[in-house]
This record gives C-alpha cells, sequence and structure tokens, in this order.
C-alpha cells in the first residue's frame, strides 16, 4: 500500500470518527424525553399531522435529474482534455468544439420542447 | 511515516478547528452585519460585541435532546448532518492557505473538491427524506434541483481555468497567478489567454457558489416564508448544529475556490507587498468574498424556484459553455 493511500485513509476515518463524536456527544448532555405529540412530525402547530410527507411532485425535478446526469458526466469528461490540450493540437480542440456544439444544440432541443416551462 | 502520520493528524485537528471557529464565528458577522443592514444591534449582550454568542449557542445546542420523529428513518435521519458535515471538512484538506500551509496538497485537488462539493447534496436529500415531514421533502427536491442545476455551470467555469493553467493542482494555479494583481485570472490582459470574458467567468462561478451554498438570494431549499426552515425543519441539538456549520464551512470553501482560481491565492496585489506572509493576503481575500455574501443575503429578495432553475439552465450554462469555446480557442490561436 502506498504512502498516499494511507495519509487518505487516515485523514478519512479520522473524520469519520470525530464527526459522529461532536452528535453524538447530545445523547451524553441531553434531556431523555418523548411523547406523542413531541414525536409527531412538524407541522405549523396543528395538532394532528394532516396527510403523508410522501405526495406527488412535478415530473420535471426527474428530468432536470436525468438533464443533469448528462451534463455533468458531459463536464468531467472534459476535465482530462483540458489538461491536454497543448499536446492534443488542433484536431483534439475541434474533435471538442464538435461534441460542445452537439451538446449546445441538445439544450436547445430540450428547451424549445418545454422542460423548463412551468405553468 | 510515523512522521507524516502525525503531520496529517495534526493537519485534520486544524481542518477541523478551523472550520468549526470559521462557522461558529461566520455566524456571528452575519447576524451583526444582518444587525447593521436592517438597522438594529444584533447580538450585543454576551461578551463585547456579542463575541460570546457563538460558542454560548454551541453549548446550548449540544445540551438539548435530538429528537427523532415517531415516522422517521432513523439511520438515515442520524446520517444525514454527519454527511453534510463530512465533505465541507474533507475540502479544507487540499486547500492551499499558502505556499507553506497546505493539510495535503493533491495533482487532482480541483476534481476532488468538486467530488465532495457534489456528494454534499446527498446530505440533503437523505435528511429531508427520512424526516418525513411534508416541508423538509419539498425543500429537499428544491435543494438538490438547484444543487445540481447550478454545479454544471460551475464545472464548465472552472474548466476554461484548467484550461489556462494546463493543470488541476490547487498550488500549481495559484503559483502561475503571480506576481502581480494583473496575473490573476480574472484579468485576461497577462494570463497566457486573452479571453476578455474572464471577468463574467468569476461572476458566474461566484453566482453559483452562492447558489451551491443555498444562499440568498438564492436559498429556496429553506424559503422560510413557505417551507418554514426547509430539509432541516426536524432536527434540533447538535443534529441542527452540524448542518448549519457545513452551511458556513461550505461558504469559506466557496470563496476559499474562487479566490485559488480567479483571485490570485497568496499572491499580493502588487509586487512590492509581498514583504506581508501570503497566508494573510489569502485570508484578506476569502473574507472579503464572505463579507460580499452577507452583504448578498441582506439585501436582495429572495427570487422564484422557476426563475432560479431558468437561470441556470437557459443562460448560466449556454454561456459557459461559449466562454469555454472561447477559451480553447484563444489559446490554440495565440
Amino acid at each position: 500500500m502506498s504512502a498516499e493511500l494511507v495519509l487518505s485513509s487516515v485523514i478519512f476515518f479520522g473524520l469519520a470518527v470525530i464527526i459522529p463524536v461532536i452528535m453524538l456527544l447530545t445523547a451524553v448532555f441531553g434531556p431523555r424525553s418523548g411523547g406523542v405529540a413531541k414525536n409527531d412530525a412538524y407541522e405549523s402547530g396543528i395538532k394532528h399531522v394532516v396527510g403523508m410527507a410522501d405526495q406527488k411532485f412535478s415530473v420535471k425535478f426527474y428530468l432536470l435529474a436525468i438533464l443533469f446526469l448528462i451534463f455533468d458526466i458531459e463536464a468531467v469528461f472534459m476535465y482530462p482534455w483540458a489538461v491536454s490540450l497543448r499536446e492534443l493540437g488542433m484536431f483534439g480542440f475541434l474533435e471538442m468544439v464538435v461534441f460542445i456544439l452537439l451538446l449546445l444544440t441538445g439544450l436547445i432541443y430540450i428547451l424549445k420542447k418545454g422542460v423548463l416551462n412551468w405553468r | 511515516m510515523s512522521l507524516t502520520l502525525l503531520n496529517v493528524i495534526f493537519a485534520v485537528v486544524v481542518a477541523i478547528a478551523f472550520a468549526a471557529l470559521n462557522a461558529a464565528y461566520l455566524v456571528w458577522a452575519e447576524r451583526r452585519g444582518a444587525g447593521r443592514i436592517q438597522r438594529r444591534p444584533g447580538p450585543n449582550i454576551n461578551g463585547p460585541f456579542g463575541l460570546f454568542q457563538p460558542p454560548l449557542d454551541g453549548l446550548k445546542l449540544m445540551a438539548k435532546q435530538l429528537t427523532i420523529p415517531g415516522g422517521a428513518d432513523k439511520i438515515l435521519f442520524v446520517a444525514a448532518p454527519v454527511l453534510s458535515m463530512f465533505p465541507a471538512i474533507m475540502s479544507f484538506v487540499t486547500i492551499p492557505f499558502s505556499e507553506m500551509i497546505v493539510a495535503h496538497n493533491m495533482n487532482v485537488g480541483l476534481l476532488m473538491i468538486f467530488a465532495f462539493a457534489s456528494s454534499g447534496s446527498m446530505a440533503l436529500l437523505f435528511a429531508g427524506w427520512s424526516s418525513r415531514n411534508k416541508y423538509a421533502m419539498m425543500s429537499a427536491v428544491r435543494s438538490v434541483s438547484q444543487a445540481v442545476a447550478y454545479e454544471i455551470p460551475m464545472l464548465i467555469t472552472a474548466i476554461t481555468i484548467v484550461l489556462m493553467t494546463g493543470t488541476m493542482d490547487l498550488m500549481e494555479i495559484v503559483r502561475q497567478q503571480g506576481p502581480s494583481i494583473l496575473h490573476w485570472n480574472i484579468f485576461p490582459l497577462l494570463t497566457n489567454s486573452h479571453n476578455l470574458l474572464m471577468p463574467f467567468s468569476f461572476l458566474i462561478f461566484f453566482t453559483c457558489t452562492l447558489a451551491e451554498t443555498n444562499r440568498a438570494p438564492f436559498d429556496l431549499g429553506e424559503a422560510e416564508s413557505e417551507l418554514v426552515a426547509g430539509f432541516h425543519i426536524e432536527y434540533g441539538s447538535m443534529g441542527f448544529g452540524l448542518f448549519f456549520m457545513a452551511e458556513y464551512a461550505n461558504i469559506v470553501i466557496g470563496s476559499c475556490l474562487t479566490t485559488i482560481l480567479f483571485l490570485g491565492g497568496w499572491h499580493p496585489p502588487l509586487p512590492f507587498l509581498g514583504f506581508i506572509p501570503g497566508v494573510v493576503w489569502f485570508l484578506l481575500k476569502i473574507y472579503i468574498l464572505i463579507a460580499t455574501f452577507i452583504w448578498i443575503r441582506w439585501t436582495f429578495p429572495r427570487t422564484t424556484i422557476y426563475g432560479l432553475l431558468n437561470l441556470s439552465w437557459k443562460i448560466l450554462i449556454p454561456i459557459s459553455l461559449f466562454n469555454l469555446l472561447l477559451t480553447a480557442g484563444l489559446l490554440k490561436v495565440f
């Protein structure tokens, strides 16, 4: 195992221990009480909770999530290209121009289809 | 080996202390600033200028009960605050405060910070979903759609910096911006790309930082007038405290990243000011940015969720893609 890996895991597990400990301190210092009303979900002060939390949502949020996946993966894909642009030459540049233009076309198509028209 | 191990443990402790101290005193600064802007004193009872308020608040939060609502998914409910704090502190590990002060520099530091930043939205989703509360659920859906929408222009704008510097190493990015203000990436004249749109890049990045950290005018996730408190509505005690600390730690990371990428990191604005240590310049720059954050929060009205998502998808993403093409083209021409 390389030294880098050891160091990274030490940082990682150190934090993974410390933060829950901060949170568990409240279990030591804090009071412990319960009750029907106390364990209810908060609802602006009325006595009994109306309806369920899992209600219907606009499907646009799911569409946006899927769009995000496409654009995010594409953005991360551009990072190695950006680092090595100087070595890639004109061909590498033009390839990425074609790729980004395709992507922009896709974005315009999505917007024209009305994914972001909310009413 | 043991020496480096000690160094790393020391670095982790310093990172946590820095994050906690900043989170605590940014709350104080925010409340005092809000007071100034709204012509009222703000917290001024405990200690000089109310300076003892944050530690007392922390102690109070620690002495409260962590109530888990009856219908909640217990494991996710407890895990969510920890998950929101974790990436916020992890990101501090790779941020260079000066040529010497960096816990652990990596050659993919920029990518690592973005990876942790995007895993922060998982915590929002966990918190909102596991609370079994209508407000929390709505807020989680809003916050996540906002976070993912603004992550894309942020990532793409950062690519222009990677193009100009040819590296993802944060220290190397800063080193290339010396020695004077004209070499900073925000000013396009003396950097190796003559892209006159770099100030706009900076504005896009700054706007995205505001939106990513759920700050006003983009704080739709915790719009008090509609959603009471947002995704952390069911959290009390240290669960709320961790969310709060994570929010402010994220603001500090956002300003650090903006400073590193655009404002020359630890470099002084003029070369003859180099006798002042770099860490002073770095802290000065990030605190000016944070003051701007607070200023913006208390002077701009909140947008709507539609306006927020439209701004990102219809304006910022096309502009940042165009800016990326322009930067790459200019680099190839010159």
